[in-house]
């Protein structure tokens, strides 16, 4: 009995680290910007599928040559960008005149460098590291966007117009993602091992199983949290991020400029989001239901509060071990005693959890508990 | 001035000519309804299933200039294999056209489950083939439901048989292990019953395991599959649950030759994604497999060689780009029946329910299509809306879907009782008329 439980407990957490990953995206934005981004399960699709049709040649069916023309522009012209962002903020610091006819000559520059590159190429399907850079950049163009024509134009609007915002760039994203790239199931390949490894076999029968794609994906998470620890608690921007997700005019009126704070923030989700989609999807395969894995975000969020990094991985934990266990050992034991008609649990159960956990902490395990006084 | 207001009412007659023109083309056609899913969870097999379904309807008209002359006029509605999207589809279609919807594919058994209570009401028959209520091949009770081909409980049969024969005889079957992951839905459900008969009958343990939709999580149920180490495992899967379970299968070291799936979870979107993890892997075949047959020349021909094909050539030979040629040529066939009591125009869904209860495809008419290789001969009649219920198992190999068995009937023996049970206690809770079928002509 020892051995089945320690077995599914490993698997629950292995399992919950995943979860983390993408509650992870949830909190960066909500900790800059007060917003329950619900696109953020919808991003990660969107990078996965980028990422797996760049990559891809399943059965010969290779994407069409304009595909990887227009991904490598979009590369290119985010490249682009991204130098001239960088240049504005740390070297000029500040906006000059002509500014706009210059974003538009670089952006053309760079996308048709990126174009000539794809061309050059050939239609053959992206070695790993050059989809995954550039779904980084598309990404951060995607980032770019959302700022400029959705979030610039609701500064200061209330948090449920900018929820409602994040809905339709979730709907959007969901569709334009399949419309662009397909509806198949696609394959990202991380050349992980598949066979299964079995520890302690001398002390319980059959060993306890230990997924290596699981391992792997763990310390993705842990190097992530490790990275956006420091970057929040000890940068300049982290620093910025945290005073603006406070009060946004507050931070403005003080100089910390709110719309390259959620450039920078909506990036960094976008690149949570490729993580979480490269890992999932290389483990499920890469299609639509990748993001419906945000809805199993919430009970975490629930749980580890919509504030803090660590809540996001301990809750993520919680749930991940809670819902794998309740199933295996809950489940026979409720249909057992009141007759009920089975099915599984794991799912309502998640919820359950995070909302007894909340009984006793309102505001989530680690989240800010906040007084206002009147 | 004068001649501009001459010239407006000339173009004014011509448009109220061209007008009438459609109007009456358009009264000779015959509706169809498509209930499909092309994006969401389950679009992966429900674009080659519609693909198939659109092209074969396209080739009826262009080859042969509709169902003796009645043009097919052929609408999708994208469900996402939601059940409260599917019946807003069908309140949406099921009056257009010159008769209203011929018929409509539910393609979800959830959906079929809520449109059995509408169909009735609106005399519209409902083709569930392979799939929906098993009971609903008693047309006595079930007068609207058509479960065309075979029912889950055909299928667990026919996997049962095969099962049964590998071990040497279903005595052999005493004391083993049996599990059953399922899509925790109507559909998934659908096969517990007969396999808790069987189960009874040999002494073997009968293991539920249910996976919630849409079936990305599924590492508990595995774990439990591992911990408690059953002998074969059933899979009543749909879209990406399918893969998840292979490749979980893969991760807990379950050999993939013990694993089983029902039709709807052996076709190629099943097993590509798994890659390699997949070789061994059996499922039960809806009668047809994958692979080219007569009427795919005839595709070729008239669609394909035109660039008028929906999907792409090298995807037509695929296990569900033929379903859904199979299951259009069902419904083509059925209403060319009817017009032959009803005359050669378009139809109700009163006459085509006629049709499809007096569809008699024998192998000549079968090889006439181009379908013979893919289907046995199948012959509904009032008391029998499944038709036939003969079925293969095949295994991927990797690269392809091999066909690994003899053709297996399921035993009417341990079926019949159960659906006159349950078509009776139906029948009883709704309060419906039972028709005597020995009066049917």
């Amino acid at each position: 009995m020892l051995g089945p439980f320690l077995e599914t407990l490993i698997g629950g957490l292995l399992t919950g680290v995943l979860y983390s990953l993408v509650a992870l995206g949830f909190v960066l934005i909500f900790k800059a910007s007060g917003v329950f981004n619900f696109a953020q399960g919808a991003m990660v699709l969107f990078a996965a599928l980028t990422v797996a049709r760049l990559t891809d040649e399943i059965d010969g069916k290779a994407l069409g040559l304009e595909h990887f023309v227009i991904a490598a522009a979009v590369l290119g012209a985010a490249l682009a960008l991204v130098g001239w962002y960088a240049w504005r903020e740390y070297v000029a610091r500040g906006s000059g005149p002509g500014e706009r006819r210059r974003l538009a000559l670089l952006a053309a520059g760079g996308a048709l460098i990126g174009g000539v590159i794809a061309f050059a190429y050939g239609k053959g399907a992206w070695p790993l590291w050059v989809a995954l850079a550039a779904t980084a950049s598309i990404m951060g163009l995607l980032a770019y966007a959302i700022e400029r024509l959705v979030l610039r134009h609701l500064v200061n609007q209330e948090g449920i117009i900018l929820f409602m915002a994040t809905l339709g760039i979730a709907n959007f994203l969901d569709g334009f993602g399949q419309t662009l790239w397909g509806s198949d199931i696609y394959t990202i390949n991380l050349g992980l091992p598949k066979d299964p490894i079995f520890l302690f076999e001398g002390v319980f029968p059959g060993g306890l199983l230990i997924d290596p794609a699981e391992l792997f994906a763990a310390g993705i998470a842990a190097v992530l949290v490790v990275v956006l620890a420091v970057f929040f608690q000890k940068t300049r921007v982290g620093r910025a991020l945290r005073a603006v997700a406070d009060d946004h005019a507050a931070a403005q009126s003080v100089g910390i400029p709110l719309n390259t704070i959620w450039l920078i923030v909506w990036t960094v989700a976008g690149l949570v989001a490729l993580a979480a989609g490269v890992i999932w999807g290389a483990k499920l395969g890469v299609q639509f239901s990748i993001s419906l894995i945000a809805l199993k975000a919430l009970p975490v969020l629930i749980l580890g509060g919509f504030t803090s990094v660590p809540g996001a991985i301990i809750g993520g934990l919680i749930i991940g071990a809670g819902e794998k266990l309740s199933e295996i050992f809950l489940a026979p034991i409720l249909v057992q005693a009141f007759d009920l008609a089975g099915g599984g649990i794991e799912n309502w159960f998640a919820y359950m959890l995070a909302l007894i956990f909340l009984l006793f902490r309102p505001q989530g395990l680690f989240g800010e508990r906040i007084i206002e006084r009147v | 001035m004068r001649l501009g207001k001459a010239a407006l009412l000339g173009a004014a007659i011509a448009a109220a000519g061209l007008t009438v023109a459609a109007s009456a083309q358009a009264q000779n056609e015959q509706f169809i309804p498509g209930l499909v899913y092309r994006t969401g969870a389950y679009a992966p097999n429900g674009i080659p299933f519609a693909n198939g379904v659109a092209d074969y309807y396209a080739l009826v008209n262009e080859r042969d200039g509709g169902i003796n002359g009645v043009k097919i006029l052929y609408e999708e509605c994208d469900t996402g294999y939601a059940t409260d999207r599917g019946v807003e589809c069908y309140e949406r279609l099921k009056n257009k056209g010159p008769t209203g919807a011929a018929y409509f594919n539910p393609l979800s058994t959830g959906i079929t489950f809520a449109l059995t209570e509408k169909a009735p009401v609106d005399k519209i028959p409902i083709i569930s083939m392979g799939y929906g209520r098993s009971e609903s091949r008693d047309g006595s009770v079930f007068q609207w439901n058509f479960p065309l081909l075979g029912t889950y409980w055909s299928a667990a049969d026919i996997i049962m048989q095969h099962i049964g024969l590998k071990e040497g005889g279903f005595d052999k079957l005493k004391g083993k292990k049996i599990a059953l992951v399922y899509h925790d839905s109507p559909y998934g459900k659908e096969p517990i019953a007969l396999l808790e008969e069987r189960a009874k009958m040999h002494g073997f343990e009968f293991m539920p395991l249910p996976v919630t939709h849409p079936g990305v999580e599924q590492k508990a149920t595995w774990l439990q599959i591992r911990q408690k180490r059953p002998d074969y495992v059933l899979l009543w899967g749909w879209g990406i649950m399918n893969s998840t379970a292979i490749k979980e299968a893969v991760a807990v070291g379950f050999p993939r030759e013990k694993i089983f799936g029902v039709w709807w979870s052996g076709a190629e979107p099943d097993v590509r994604p798994a890659e390699g993890g997949a070789k061994g892997y059996q499922a039960a075949m809806l009668q047809h497999g994958s692979g080219q047959f007569g009427v795919h020349a005839e595709l070729k021909k008239y669609l394909y060689d035109k660039g008028k094909g929906v999907a792409k050539w090298e995807e037509t030979d695929e296990v569900l780009y033929n379903r859904g040629l199979v299951n259009a040529m069902l419904g083509v066939e059925s209403i060319r029946t009817a017009m032959k009591k009803y005359g050669n125009k378009p139809m109700t869904g009163e006459q085509v329910r006629w049709g499809i209860e007096h569809l008699d495809l024998s192998a000549a008419r079968l090889k006439e299509l181009g379908f013979d290789g893919m289907l046995q001969p199948l012959k509904v009649t009032c008391s029998d809306h499944e038709g036939t219920r003969a079925g293969r198992i095949q295994q991927w190999d990797g690269k392809k879907w091999v066909v690994v068995s003899d053709w297996y009937q399921s035993d009417d023996k341990v079926i019949k009782p159960m659906v006159d049970a349950a078509a009776k206690k139906y029948a009883a809770e709704k309060k419906l008329p039972v028709r005597d079928c020995s009066k049917e002509s």
